[in-house]
């Protein structure tokens, strides 16, 4: 491999990973505070997508306001999720919920198959994203700088809202221990669903970017950025927002080598990405950046 | 009060009675087809094209034709399940599908068994058919299209190296590009990288930035309309200009529209043009087509599920019987019918021995280039 084509290579790598780093984030926040693996995820980032597509399409919107619109639409989606499907096992345990998340996760699938049908439709890609920068042989679109850069501003904004808020100390505290938040007078559905609200807003966002780079949404386009985002949440250490970023930003860039250094092993690409799950449950099951959880 | 309940009553049985003569005087067919998952639009245009052949033929043996849709989910689980269930539960005595190989191989086996008669309007594998005596198709197999493209990137394109990209996922893929790869090399042409990829995958910048410095003239990407389109649009993004060639797959409007003016210029082997039609069964089609969809065009897959539709009518008709083993037998039979998509016989192993054109993509639309005859 020259020097050119790694640097090709690594450009493509930031980029999915960043990507993929960026649809952990909202993945991981949700379990972090409330022990909910959220499989439906990546079906949110779906509905996210059509959203925006229908936003575009049918209210014919300049597309930063229908983006804007859909990931607004979407955040009220995550609190209907959590209000309808979520609630009502609270109490319950925690297997009752992650089955309840697979359930939300099937319907939410059929839902948009049975409303706009299983062909795939072509998103529309606005020339903001869509330029291509020749550098000297090295070729890539803005999007692939775009990427990076709206991952770095939702994580800082994520931050920002868990640790310089009230609600986001509410969330630090339920995370710890529900029972006790809830005697100290803090509305628990309240924070429940901003947490839903802000996990969906960043799937939406995650899944619009998605669509940009990979111009095609269909009912099914959720599973794997949902399977990839978890495994890049468990790589990272799941509940810790700063290493499910790193998680999704190692997985993009491993998965892009993979194919680089072994072409012959470019159809095991997934398979891949699931050892790597398998691996770290086994070996360090806290992630790279986890901390041991005190159950 | 009383009245009201009566006239219900009355109602629902003469529906029932409708219902029951109806049912006894049907003919059910199976529509085995992928209506949702990531070959979608294959079955969609599939079963668009057999409802205009039913409108053109409602009838066989005297009794009216319907086809029950199972929805294979354009996955090989799904596809055997759908073919039980369309066996078991439906009484289907024949069925239409599957559009893709693999999925088509995942349920062969099961109609096999039952001695159901199944025509496969579109998959183009040769172990789909291979050994199975209930198995037709009515489309070319994979080693003649992967020789022609070959050809035609040596002697039409003048190219010396190709590059390749595989599904390993899809035995189609895997096939096709085996039989391009045979053919081209033996032509005397170069392969100069091969690259892999699964079905879900949609980011093809690590297989393309390993293919960008061998400089191949052209890409062989014998694959499905979606990751075609993307891996299209991809490569010229990443500044690849090599003609991109693949195969029968490629031809969905949604290759148009995902890739937009980036696969412009893609040229692959199919089954079918409009403008290369010359049958007058195919003229009828494409008028009826026409009349119900004003802004498209037929495409491989409307006049292959129709031709699959039309052959097997015509089998059942010198059946004279809706019994397995004499449909089967028809089938078998089938000599220069003069199909949607050319004239067709069934040759060896129920595979059609027919014509293939060549496509490209150019200004939007899929433009005929030519035709080559068996």
């Amino acid at each position: 491999m020259t020097f050119q084509m790694f640097l090709q290579q690594l450009i493509n790598g930031v980029s999915l990973g960043s990507l993929y780093g960026l649809i952990a984030i909202g993945y991981t926040m949700v379990y972090g505070i409330l022990r909910l693996i959220n499989f439906a995820h990546g079906d949110v980032l779906m509905v996210g997508c059509y959203f925006a597509f229908y936003a575009i399409l049918i209210f014919s919107l300049p597309w930063y306001f229908s983006f804007l619109i859909a990931i607004f639409l979407t955040a009220v989606l995550g609190i209907v999720i959590d209000r309808g499907a979520y609630l009502p096992v609270r109490k319950a345990p925690r297997i009752s919920a992650l089955i309840t998340a697979i359930g939300v996760s099937f319907l939410l699938e059929n839902l948009v198959l049975v409303i706009f049908g299983g062909r795939p439709k072509a998103f529309y890609r606005p020339p903001l994203f869509g330029k291509v920068i020749e550098w000297g042989d090295l070729h890539f679109l803005t999007l692939s700088l775009w990427i990076p850069f709206i991952t770095l501003v939702s994580i800082l904004l994520l931050l920002l809202v868990i640790y310089r808020t009230r609600a986001g100390m509410a969330m630090r505290a339920i995370s710890r221990d529900m029972e006790t938040v809830r005697l100290m007078g803090v509305d628990l559905n309240r924070i429940t669903s901003i947490t839903f609200a802000l996990g969906s807003a960043l799937a939406a966002a995650g899944g619009i970017l998605w669509a940009l780079k990979f111009p095609q949404i269909d009912p099914y386009m959720g599973i794997i950025p949902g399977l990839k985002a978890f495994v890049a949440a468990v790589l990272g250490g799941i509940g810790n927002v700063i290493g499910a970023a790193l998680g999704g930003f190692l997985l993009g860039l491993l998965e892009i080598m993979l194919v680089a250094l072994m072409p012959g092993l470019g159809g095991y690409k997934d398979a891949f990405a699931f050892l790597i799950l398998i691996g770290i449950l086994l070996f360090r099951p806290v992630g790279i950046m986890g901390e041991k959880l005190p159950d | 009060m009383k009245k009201v309940l009566i006239g219900t009553f009355i109602f629902f049985s003469v529906l029932i009675w409708a219902g029951w003569s109806f049912a006894a005087e049907t003919i059910k067919l199976g529509g085995w087809l992928p209506m949702t998952g990531a070959v979608a639009a294959y079955g969609q245009d599939a079963w668009a094209g057999i409802q205009i052949a039913m409108q053109m033929k409602p009838n066989v043996l005297g009794k009216k034709v319907v086809v029950v849709v199972a929805d294979t989910k354009s996955d090989k689980i799904e596809a055997a399940n759908a073919m039980s269930r369309l066996i078991e539960k439906e009484k289907v005595i024949a069925v239409i599908g599957e559009m893709i190989s693999g999925d088509t191989m995942a349920g062969g086996p099961i109609a096999e068994k039952a001695k159901i008669p199944v025509v496969s309007p579109t998959a183009t594998n040769p172990l789909v058919t291979q050994g199975k005596k209930y198995v037709f198709r009515v489309c070319f197999i994979d080693p003649v299209q992967g020789d022609i493209a070959a050809k035609y990137a040596f002697h039409t394109l003048k190219a010396q190296k190709a590059a390749l990209i595989v599904d390993k996922s899809q035995d189609y893929c895997v096939g096709l590009a085996k039989f391009f790869r045979d053919a081209f090399t033996k032509l005397g042409g170069k392969i100069v990288a091969e690259t892999f990829c699964v079905t879900e995958d949609k980011d093809f910048s690590a297989q393309l930035s390993t293919i960008k410095p061998t400089h191949p003239d052209i890409i062989y990407a014998p694959n499905y309309y979606s990751p075609v389109a993307l891996f299209t649009r991809q490569a010229r993004e990443l500044g690849v200009e090599a003609l991109v060639l693949s195969g029968d797959g490629a031809q969905a409007d949604e290759l148009i529209q995902i890739g937009g003016k980036e696969v412009e210029g893609v040229a692959f082997t199919g089954h079918f043009n409009v403008k290369a039609a010359t049958t007058k069964l195919a003229k009828d089609f494409i008028t009826q087509f026409e009349k119900k969809y004003p802004n498209k065009e037929p495409n491989a897959f409307h006049a292959l599920a129709a031709d699959a539709y039309f052959v097997l009518l015509e089998a059942i008709t010198r059946a004279k019987s809706t019994k397995g083993e004499a449909i089967r037998a028809a089938l078998a039979t089938t000599e220069k019918f003069e199909a949607i998509s050319g004239k067709l016989s069934i040759g060896e192993d129920g595979n059609a021995v027919k014509p293939m054109v060549i496509n490209v993509v150019k200004g939007g639309k899929f433009e005929y280039l030519t035709t080559i005859n068996p």
